[in-house]
């Protein structure tokens, strides 16, 4: 399976990129997250405990259903207003 | 119902005139204007910098919106969000609501923003004289957004 991840803000920052492509048997978006903890170093930014998800641009959770093709996004906690 | 994302200024007034657009159904328009100021968190602001997820940030909105007209009973709903560069002073974001009667368009506004500050991709990083800083969330917010 393929996914496309998306990074905003101060992940974008910390990781130093906005989005990558990843290929692995994905079954939830955590899944897609523990892959990218597993790479170490600075995406231990992705264990932040207020850390927020959306798939295909809409908010989800992390036990989410994901599939081939999906943009997923990870981001801190929304600040506008 | 409309939503817009943009760079540009807005006319505040122009925005809360706009709502009643000769509608002579409409008892109630509540407009709210959220600006930047040059103060935050113990430091002072020079400016900020609103980063947004371009197509997530339009369907989030019109998503809040749609959630707002199904609970209360709406004439009309505007939501005007700006992103990029902004100075202290300037106005950020427009939220607009006309009903029949006034408590729909307090309490649909009040929640529009509510459910916007917790659920619309915007991320706020501010320059202070110690330099840039992502703002934090609030829990504030999150409890604010919960009462509904």
């Amino acid at each position: 399976m393929k996914i496309k991840a998306l990074y905003f803000a101060r992940y974008r920052e910390v990781l130093g990129v906005d989005a990558e492509r990843l290929e692995g048997d994905f079954k939830v978006l955590d899944d897609v997250r523990q892959a990218l903890l597993a790479k170490g170093g600075v995406y231990a930014v992705l264990a932040e405990q207020n850390l927020m998800c959306a798939r295909n641009e809409e908010l989800c959770r992390l036990d989410e259903p994901v599939e081939d093709g999906d943009e997923l996004a990870f981001f801190p906690p929304v600040t506008g207003g | 119902m409309g939503v817009r994302v943009q760079q540009a200024a807005f006319d505040p007034g122009a925005e809360v005139n706009a709502m009643h657009a000769a509608n002579v159904g409409v008892g109630a328009v509540v407009g709210f204007v959220g600006y930047v100021r040059d103060f935050n968190d113990g430091r002072e602001v020079a400016g900020m910098f609103l980063e947004h997820y371009p197509g997530m940030t339009e369907k989030a909105l019109a998503k809040i919106v749609v959630e707002a007209e199904q609970r209360w009973p709406l004439l009309k709903v505007e939501v005007l969000h700006r992103i990029g560069a902004l100075e202290p002073g300037e106005p950020i974001v427009f939220v607009g609501v006309a009903s029949a009667h006034r408590q729909a368009a307090f309490d649909a506004c009040n929640f529009i923003m509510d459910y916007l500050k917790t659920r619309a991709p915007f991320w706020k990083k501010e320059n202070t004289q110690e330099g840039p800083r992502w703002v934090e969330g609030k829990q504030s917010d999150q409890e604010a957004a919960g009462r509904w």
